[in-house]
Order: C-alpha cells, then structure tokens, then sequence
C-alpha cells in the first residue's frame, strides 16, 4: 500500500549526533582530558581511603551510622550483610563500587542543588532544564555510555560521568520542587522584613525544601549504585565488575553472590539516607 | 504632611498592562478589561493620605483588591501605576537597596495566616527581621523578647509555631513585626483567621497597644464590625476601586453609594454607634455663681426641667432640678452651690449604645457625655437611643 511517509527521505538523525560529538570531541578534547584525569585521583582518592581501614572497622562504623540513623535491626543486618560480603570475597569490588557511587552522587549533589535552586527562582531556567530533565530520565540508562566512552574510552572515569548524567535529575528536579513548594506567604513575610536574596535562600526556602531535597539526594544515591553496576560494561570493575564477568561465564553462584553483595549496599545506603530525610522532615 | 500618600495608585496584573490601562482609563469597567485582553486589574486608580499615628482600615469583600492595595504599599506587588511616598520618600523610585532598607526600617506586615516560620522557635520568629539586619546578638533576643512580653507571650520562647494555638500563632506574627520597631504597620486580615472570641480579644488588645506605641497602621478587613471598631477612618472598597473614605460613625450613618449602604446594612448598629454619635448639644448650662432664680429662668426658657452645672471650664459639676431652685429661690440662696447633685450618670464619648442603654434605663435626666478633663461635650436624651437605632437600621 502507499505510504505517503516513504516520501520522506530518512533522516540521518544518528549522524548528526556522531558528527556533533565528534566535533566536541575535537574541540574540548584538552578540556576532556584534564577532567578525565581529576575525576581519575578523585576515584583514586575515595578508593584508597575506603581500602585504608582495616575492614571490621569500616562495618562497625557502618552498622554504627546505621543504628543512628535508623534502628538496632538495620545496624544487624548491616553488620551481617557486610560481613557476609567480606567473607565471600567481595569486600575490595564493594569499596570500588561505593569509591564510585560516592563520587557521582557527590558530584551529581554539587551541581544539581543549585541548578535546582536556580531552575526554582528563574522561569527561563526552569523553562529549560525541566524538558531536559524529562529527556534525562526517559532515556534507557545504557545510552549515556556512548558519548562518555567517546570522550573518556573506558574505565572508571566514563563510567562516573554517565553515572553523574544518569542520577542527577532527582537532585534537581526535587530541589526545584521543593522550593517551589515553601509556601508564597512565608517567602513574602521573609521579603517583606528585607531580607536579601541570598537571606531568603539560606533562612526561609532552603530549611523549609530540606526534606524534599534529600528524598532527592536519597533516589541520587540509589541510581548511582545502579548505574554504577551497569558500568561495568564500559569497564567500570567493582561488584558490577564481579557480576558482568559471572554472567560471561554462566558462573550462577558467583553471579548471586555478586548481586547479593549488591543489594546489601543498596540496602545499607538507602536506610543511612533516609532516615536523614525523615529526621529532616519531623523537625 | 502625611504619613502615606498614595496617588493614583493602579494595579495590573497580567504581562501587557498597557492595553488594559488605556482601556481602564476610557472607563471599562474590570469584568469587560479581563474578558478583552486577560490582564485582571487589581486596583484601579486609588488615593488617599494616612496620618502619622492614624489607625486606616481598608475594608471590602474577598477580591476587592485589599491585599493588592496593602502589598503595593511595601512592593510586595509591583505598581503598575501611580506613585506611594511614606513620609517625603518616595517608595514607588526606589531601587533595591533603597527598598530594602525602606522594609527593614520603617514597616512591617502580619499576614492573615500567621506565615511563621516553621522550623525556627518563637523567639527565632520574633527574631527574624532583627536576624537579617545583622543585629548584635544580644541586642537582638532583648528586643524579641520585650516584643514577645508587649503580646503576652513571655515563656513560650522555646516552642515552634505548631504548638501554639492560632490566637497565640498571630501574637507571633505581631511580635515578630513590632519587634524592629517599625513607623508602620501593615496588617493583612490579621485577625480574620481565628475565631470570634479570640478575635475580639486580639481587637482589644491591638487598640490598647495602639494608645500605647502610636504607630501608623494600615489594616485590612472584610468585617465591616472590625472595621468600625479599629479605624480612626475606614476606606471601602469595590471592584479595586476606593468608593468611601471616612471615620466609622459616618460610613453609617452617612453611606456614599448603595454600595456601602448594602455593606452598613446589617451591621449590629447597637455595638457600633457610641455615645457622640447621639449626643446633643445642651440646650443650656448653669454655673455655681448662677443664682437660682436664673437658673429658673433659663430652665423655664428652655421647658426642661433640670440644669446640668459647669464651672468656667466647662468642667461638669453636677445638675440641678427646677424643683430644688424654687426651694431656693424661697430660701434666699444666692448661689446654686448648695443644691447640686452629683449622682448624674456620666459616659465618655466612646461608649457604645448597648451600654448607654443600661445606663439610661436607671437615669431620670439626661446622660451627661464628658471628656477625661470632665468636661461636658454634650447630652443624652431619652429616646435619643431609641431613635437613633430605629433610624439608622432602615
Ligand atoms: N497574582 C495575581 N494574578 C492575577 N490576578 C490577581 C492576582 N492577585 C490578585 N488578583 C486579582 O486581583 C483582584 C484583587 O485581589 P486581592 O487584592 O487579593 O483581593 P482581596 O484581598 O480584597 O480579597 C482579584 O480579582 C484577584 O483575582
Ligand atoms: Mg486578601
């Protein structure tokens, strides 16, 4: 049957992507090359201070932070479940991971707060990073991978900074949210006494989006252990690392306990952030 | 001069004001304006001048433009038209800095729901607009704390906003705003959030503060009892219009349009109109050195039967009746000092009607009305009470 559409040349949509990065490639390449190598010592750094203290004192200050953050229960199974990933060999691919995800979500919490604060305070910001934001977060995961590995090959590095693109949007999107959602009386009373623009921000809007902006830093945290795994494709190593090569081998033990290991953190991490967000909230 | 001048003061709002104000000023009205170009006009051409120490109320119904009015006075919202001076400073020039230094110092509002802020304590909230002057420390908690003790809040300083009940909520808000010690205050429906009792002990006290502090004070209602209770003048308005500037006792007795006459209508008159507002003026007076045989004449002259008595002053002495100067007049006296009477009831001029009714109910001569030198202002005939109700409230 005819289909008016076949008149339509394709359009090379791909193409013009590749020839777009291409042509950033070779004209930040300097600029690409010097991130590459700060991102590098900063992984290097975390990795080495986490690889630094003897490991039962890394579980007991975890399942510390644990008990203060959350409950007895969750310290327990913190304890346990690092252990456990001790005892199966993991711990080093563990701390890799967590080197990584600190960094990206550290980085993607640097970033996406103010440009949240800003996306808030000014409509044409808004304007622009919301639809971006919506691009960011509906695209498959896997697609970040490309362009990093262009512009840092593979490894650690790229891996990171699909990481940072990967988890950012929540950090924004709910920092954005949440000053939006301070009531307008309280933020006219705090102008209508003087204050500055700044005096507004830090006395009245931030405290007041505090809770929502960490439930934000909370899903950052997350994504980034589950982008972090995903990166192993790209050479990333640590307990993505250890489950992408049991899954080349068919290896099904090794596998689970490389997801288990996984999970733990995933656990772990998502106990100790939240109950900052509920703490936050009650006061 | 005046406190606050406002002059042809236009609000609105939408991005292309200019075409409703050309519309606006070819005399189309506000439905027609928003239904023509979308822009909502939110007052429209307002003036008037506040006193230094004067209580102005802005009275009208939901979306008259009250909180637009007040909001413009500290920019808050943005004029599209017309000018504000708070004193010689004009407010509508100024740039940022000019009108932050312009909120710091001279004004400060308390908004109808209370807007505390959440997670700072009692005395952090009395404390803020000090805070963001970067007031000494000390100097700073002294000053919330003596505001905090002026509402009644002494001991609370600890406790967050949500403990505390609306009433207390709202000594905050005023707390807060007499804290930096402001030339005026703005207070948007401040008291329209709590409930009647609380709200009438809240009226009481702002007017007792208001003796006190004598600050200039534009508050907002749309219950014309406040209204009349409050203001020194009161400004009606309609549509984003002013349509009635005046004090209290005029607006009712004396409504400029249909329009507040509709609003004055149902209002309680009884708890509203006071004694000088049905007083008369004595028809005649004696003084103690009067002897009674003038004093006769002149009650004879008159047809009244009793005399109230005054010395030089005007000071009210007493009264005498006709009966008593016959007497002496008989007698020989040669002065009324010997028979004046001093049980007469007396009232200040604000006494309310439901009061007044009390008091002339057990009287059996006029009510005598006096400042607090004593002096006579005027009377009070029976019937006058009655009358003037009756009058009024058709
Ligand atoms: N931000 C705004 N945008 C558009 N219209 C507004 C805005 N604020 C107020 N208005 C309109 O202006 C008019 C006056 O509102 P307002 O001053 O809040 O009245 P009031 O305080 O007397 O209830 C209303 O018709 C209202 O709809
Ligand atoms: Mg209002």
């Amino acid at each position: 049957m005819f289909n008016p559409l076949d008149l339509i040349p394709r359009i090379p949509l791909g193409d013009w992507i590749d020839w777009f990065i291409r042509w950033l490639l070779f004209h930040i390449g300097d600029f690409t090359r010097a991130l590459a190598a700060i991102l590098r010592s900063a992984i290097d750094a975390f990795n080495d201070g986490l690889m630094a203290v003897p490991p039962i004192l890394l579980i007991l200050i975890f399942s510390l932070i644990a008990w203060r953050m959350s409950n007895r229960s969750v310290a327990l199974f913190s304890f346990v479940g690092l252990a456990l990933i001790y005892n199966t060999q993991l711990w080093g691919a563990s701390m890799e991971t967590l080197a990584m995800v600190l960094l990206a979500a550290s980085l993607s919490i640097i970033i996406g707060i103010p440009v949240g604060i800003l996306s808030a305070r000014k409509e044409l910001v808004h304007r622009i990073v919301w639809p971006v934001l919506d691009l960011m977060q509906t695209m498959p995961a896997f697609v970040y991978l490309i362009p990093v590995v262009f512009f840092f090959r593979l490894g650690v590095v790229p891996a990171v900074m699909a990481t940072v693109i990967f988890a950012m949007p929540p950090v924004i999107r709910l920092t954005g949210l949440g000053i939006q959602q301070v009531p307008k009386e309280l933020v006219e009373a705090s102008e209508a006494f003087g204050s500055t623009e700044w005096q507004k921000l830090v006395k009245v809007q931030m405290p007041l989006a505090l809770p929502t902006i960490m439930a934000g830093v909370n899903q950052c945290i997350m994504l980034s252990l589950s982008m972090v795994v995903i990166a192993a494709m790209i050479g990333a190593g640590g307990l993505g690392g250890a489950v992408w090569r049991a899954i080349q081998r068919l290896d099904i033990g090794g596998g689970f306990e490389s997801g288990l290991a996984v999970v733990v953190v995933a656990i772990v991490l998502d106990r100790i952030t939240q109950r900052v967000r509920k703490s936050n909230s009650n006061g | 001069m005046a406190k606050i001048t406002v002059e042809n003061l236009t609000k609105i709002f939408g991005n292309h004001p200019e075409k409703a104000l050309t519309l606006m000023d070819q005399g189309v009205s506000k439905d027609e304006i928003l239904m023509k170009t979308g822009q909502a006009v939110g007052i429209k051409d307002v003036s008037f001048e506040i006193e230094e120490g004067e209580t102005f109320v802005v009275m009208g119904l939901s979306g008259s433009g009250k909180s637009t009015l007040i909001r413009c006075l500290n920019r808050l919202i943005e004029p599209t038209r017309g000018k504000i001076f708070v004193g010689d400073n004009e407010v509508t020039s100024m740039n940022d800095n000019e009108l932050r230094l312009f909120r710091r110092n001279k004004q400060a509002m308390v908004f109808q729901q209370f807007a505390l802020f959440p997670h700072r304590n009692i005395l952090e909230n009395t404390a803020y607009g000090l805070e963001i002057q970067n007031a000494d420390s000390a100097e700073k908690n002294e000053r919330a704390q003596k505001a905090l003790e002026l509402v009644g809040l002494k001991g609370w300083e600890t406790r967050y906003p949500e403990e505390l009940s609306g009433g207390m909520q709202q000594r905050v808000g005023l707390a807060r705003a007499l804290a930096v010690d402001p030339e005026i205050l703005l207070m948007d429906e401040a008291f329209s959030a709590l409930d009647p009792l609380i709200r009438r002990e809240m009226q009481d006290e702002l007017l007792d503060l208001q003796q006190k502090m004598n600050k200039t004070i534009v508050f907002i209602t749309h219950d014309l009892d406040e209204a009349l209770k409050i203001g020194d003048r009161v400004a009606l308005m309609k549509d984003g219009e002013v349509v009635q500037i005046d004090p209290p006792e005029l607006i009712l007795t004396n409504p400029a349009d249909e329009y507040v006459a509709k609003f004055v209508e149902d209002v309680d008159l009884a708890k509203v109109l006071t004694a000088e507002g049905v007083m008369i003026h004595p028809k005649e007076v004696a003084f103690p050195k009067d002897g009674p045989r003038i004093a006769l004449r002149k009650m004879k002259d008159k047809g009244i039967s009793s005399l109230f008595v005054v010395n030089r002053n005007r000071q009210l002495q007493g009264y005498v009746t006709a009966e008593d100067a016959a007497k002496a007049a008989e007698r020989g006296e040669k002065e009324l000092t010997g028979i004046i009477q001093t049980d007469s009831p007396r009232v200040s001029p604000d006494t309310t009607l439901n009061e007044l009714f009390e008091v002339s109910a057990s009287a059996s001569i006029p009510i005598a009305v006096i400042d607090e030198e004593k002096k006579l202002l005027g009377i009070i005939i029976r019937g006058a009470i009655l009358s003037a109700l009756s009058k009024e409230a058709v």
